[in-house]
C-alpha cells in the first residue's frame, strides 16, 4: 500500500473513531487521533496477520499498552477484517465486547488485556522472549503513551529487553506531550526519551509519528538490539480545535464540534 | 477417608516442587521457569542446570516478571513463576489481575516461603494476605498443598491445566499425610479423618497440626473430622456443607490472616448454606512479632493442644 493510500485509510479510521466516540458519549479521542497513523501503518502495511485466524502462531504481535485508546484499535481491527465493521456501533453499549479497554478473550486480534498503564511492555517482552525460545519468526510491537512511561514497570521491562537481547521487539512511544491532566512537561517530564532508552541499551529512532513516510520505514527497521521508536505526534491530530489541547484527553465533542470535525476529516478524504 | 497420617519425617515441599517441575519440563519442552533473582530460594538450581535457556530470571522486578510470564504464555510457553509469595502477590497484584486472571493467561504462579516462613524477617516478608488478594480473582485457582506428595500432584496438575493458578508453598518442613500416588483434584477436599462431633479444616502447614489436634481431642472423647482443603478457590462447598450438617461445628486454621483467607471462605459457604458455630484460627489482624514460623503458629494459638482447646470451647456453643 502506498503512503497516500495509507493516509487515506488513516483518515477513514479517524472519522469512524470520531463517530463512535460521539455516539457513545465517551472515549479517549485525543490519544486516539495521535496514534491512528501508526495503527494504520501497522495493520495495513507492516504486520503479518491473519484476520480469519486471529491466534495464528506465526502472526506478528501488537500490544496496545495505552489501552484507553481501545476505540482506535477496534476501528482498525474491524476495518482490517477481524470482526464486522458494523459492530463498532456497539462501542461501550451494554454487553458489547467493545468496552473502554481491550479484552483479548472477547475481541479477535487483541493480544492481552490492557487498561491499567505500564502493563503492555512487560507482556510484549514475554511474547518476544517466547519467540526467541521457539526460534519463531514473528516480531512483537507494543505502543505506550509518553505519560505512561512514568510507570516504573516500564523501566523494569526496558532493562529486561536489553538484557534478553530482544532484537525482535519494537516499542513505539506515542509522544504527544500530553497526559490526562496536564502536559507531560508540567507533570513528571520523562522527556527526552531517546537518551534514557539508549542508556539502557536500546536502539532509538525518532520520527514524526503522524507522517507515513517516516512511520513505515521505522516500523520495518530491524537491528541488533531492541528498538524504540519515539513517535512525535499531536494529541487530537487531524481535528483543528482538538490538536495539542489537554482537555481533549477524554472530552466528547458537542454537536457543533462534531459536525466541524466530521467536515475537516471528510474534506481530507 | 482419603488417607492415613503417616510419617514423622519432615519434608520441605519446595524439593517436591522442584523435582516435579524438572520432571514435567523434561516431558514438555514448552515449560519454562521465571523468577526474580530467586533461583536459590525457589530451588531452581537443578532446573537451571538442565534447561539453562528455559530459566528466565528478570532480576528484582516483580511487576515485569508477571507481565513477562503473560507474554510467554501468549507465545505458547507454560511459565512457572517462582518468587517469594509476599512480593509475587503483593508487589504484582495488578499484573496478576489484569495480565493473568482477566486475560486468562496460562501462567502458574508459585508463591514460595508463604505464610510466616520468613518469620524472623518481619511482617514485610510474611505472606499472610495472599489468599485474600488472590481468591477474589476469577479464573485463578488458589492452592496450598499440605505435604510433599500433594505438592508434587498439584504441580503435575498445574502443568496439564490450560489456565492460570496460584499455588503457595512454605519452606517449613511438614510430614507426609497423603498416600504416594495421590492425585490432586482442584476444588476437592480430602477427608483425612472421620468424625461426627466437629470438623477441623486446614491446608498447607496447618493440616498436620489439625491431625495432631484431632488425636488430642479423641483422647477426650471428641471425634473430630479432619478435612485437608488445599484449594481455597474454588472451595469445596459440598464437603463444607456436609461437615456443617453432619458434625454441627467447624474449626479452621491457616497460616494467614483470619480475614479473607481459608476460614473466611469456609464461613461464607457455612453462612449461606448451613449456619453452625465456627472458630477461625490464624493471624488475628495484627503484624506478628519476631520469631520462627513454628513459634509464631504456636503464638497465635495454633499449637495442636491450643487447637484442641479452642475446639472444646467451640463445642460448648453447639
Amino acid at each position: 500500500m502506498q503512503w497516500k493510500e495509507l493516509e487515506r485509510t488513516a483518515r477513514q479510521i479517524r472519522l469512524r473513531d470520531l463517530e463512535a466516540v460521539y455516539a457513545a458519549g465517551a472515549g479517549h479521542i485525543g490519544g486516539e487521533m495521535s496514534a491512528i497513523d501508526i495503527l494504520t501503518a501497522l495493520y495495513f502495511h507492516v504486520l503479518k496477520i491473519y484476520p480469519d485466524d486471529a491466534k495464528h502462531p506465526d502472526r506478528d504481535r501488537f500490544v496496545l499498552s495505552k489501552g484507553h485508546t481501545a476505540c482506535a484499535l477496534y476501528v482498525t481491527l474491524a476495518k482490517r477484517g477481524f470482526f464486522p465493521e458494523d459492530e463498532i456501533s456497539t462501542f461501550l453499549q451494554p454487553h458489547s465486547r467493545l468496552n473502554g479497554h481491550p479484552n483479548c478473550n472477547k475481541v479477535p486480534g487483541v493480544e492481552t488485556n490492557t487498561g491499567p498503564l505500564g502493563h503492555g511492555l512487560p507482556v510484549a517482552i514475554g511474547i518476544a522472549t517466547a519467540g526467541k525460545l521457539s526460534s519463531a519468526a514473528y516480531h512483537t510491537y507494543v505502543m505506550t503513551g509518553d505519560g505512561e512511561m512514568q510507570e516504573g514497570s516500564n523501566w523494569e521491562a526496558i532493562m529486561a529487553a536489553s538484557q534478553f537481547q530482544l532484537n525482535n521487539l519494537t516499542l513505539i512511544i506515542d509522544h504527544n506531550r500530553f497526559q490526562q491532566g496536564a502536559a507531560l512537561a508540567d507533570t513528571n517530564n520523562v522527556a527526552p526519551l531517546r537518551p534514557k532508552l539508549e542508556a539502557f541499551g536500546w536502539e532509538v529512532t525518532e520520527i514524526n509519528g503522524n507522517d507515513m513516510a517516516e512511520i513505515v520505514p521505522a516500523l520495518q527497521h530491524r537491528g541488533a538490539r531492541p528498538h524504540c521508536i519515539v513517535a512525535h505526534t499531536n494529541k487530537g491530530h487531524g481535528i483543528s480545535f482538538m490538536q495539542d489541547r489537554v482537555d481533549w484527553h477524554h472530552k466528547v465533542p458537542n454537536k457543533e464540534q462534531y459536525e466541524l470535525a466530521v467536515a475537516e476529516l471528510s474534506e481530507a478524504l | 477417608m482419603d488417607a492415613p497420617i503417616s510419617t514423622t519425617v519432615l519434608h520441605d515441599c519446595r524439593d517436591a516442587f522442584a523435582a516435579t517441575l524438572e520432571k514435567m519440563a523434561s516431558i514438555d519442552q514448552t515449560i519454562v521457569a521465571v523468577c526474580n533473582d530467586s533461583v536459590g530460594s525457589s530451588k531452581l538450581g537443578g532446573f537451571k542446570s538442565k534447561f539453562p535457556d528455559r530459566l528466565i530470571n528478570v532480576g528484582i522486578a516483580e511487576q515485569n516478571m508477571v507481565g513477562v510470564s503473560a507474554g510467554l504464555a501468549n507465545g505458547g510457553r507454560i511459565p512457572f513463576v517462582c518468587a517469594a509469595s509476599c512480593f509475587l502477590t503483593g508487589r504484582a497484584l495488578e499484573q496478576i489481575k489484569a495480565d493473568i486472571s482477566y486475560s486468562n493467561a496460562n501462567v502458574k504462579l508459585i508463591g514460595i516461603s508463604s505464610g510466616m516462613a520468613y518469620g524472623e524477617l518481619g511482617p514485610t516478608h510474611h505472606s499472610i494476605e495472599d489468599f485474600a488478594w488472590t481468591r477474589v480473582l476469577p479464573n485463578l485457582p488458589v492452592i496450598a498443598p499440605c505435604d510433599r506428595i500433594e505438592t508434587a500432584a498439584a504441580i503435575e496438575w498445574a502443568a496439564s491445566y490450560a489456565g492460570p493458578c496460584f499455588l503457595r508453598l512454605s519452606r517449613v518442613g511438614v510430614p507426609d499425610l497423603l498416600p504416594e500416588g495421590h492425585k490432586f483434584v482442584p476444588g476437592r477436599a480430602n477427608r483425612l479423618r472421620d468424625g461426627e462431633d466437629v470438623t477441623l479444616i486446614a491446608n498447607g502447614t496447618l493440616t498436620h497440626r489439625m491431625m495432631k489436634a484431632a488425636d488430642i481431642l479423641a483422647k477426650q472423647g471428641v471425634n473430630a473430622r479432619v478435612l485437608n482443603m488445599a484449594t481455597v478457590r474454588p472451595i469445596d462447598e459440598d464437603a463444607i456443607i456436609a461437615a456443617a450438617k453432619e458434625t454441627g461445628a467447624i474449626v479452621t486454621a491457616e497460616e494467614h490472616s483470619i480475614y479473607g483467607g481459608l476460614g473466611s471462605a469456609v464461613a461464607e459457604v457455612v453462612v449461606d448454606n448451613a449456619p453452625v458455630p465456627m472458630k477461625r484460627l490464624g493471624v488475628p489482624g495484627i503484624y506478628a512479632p519476631t520469631g520462627s514460623a513454628e513459634f509464631l503458629l504456636d503464638e497465635f494459638g495454633m499449637a495442636p493442644s491450643a487447637i484442641a482447646e479452642a475446639t472444646l470451647a467451640l463445642l460448648k456453643r453447639k
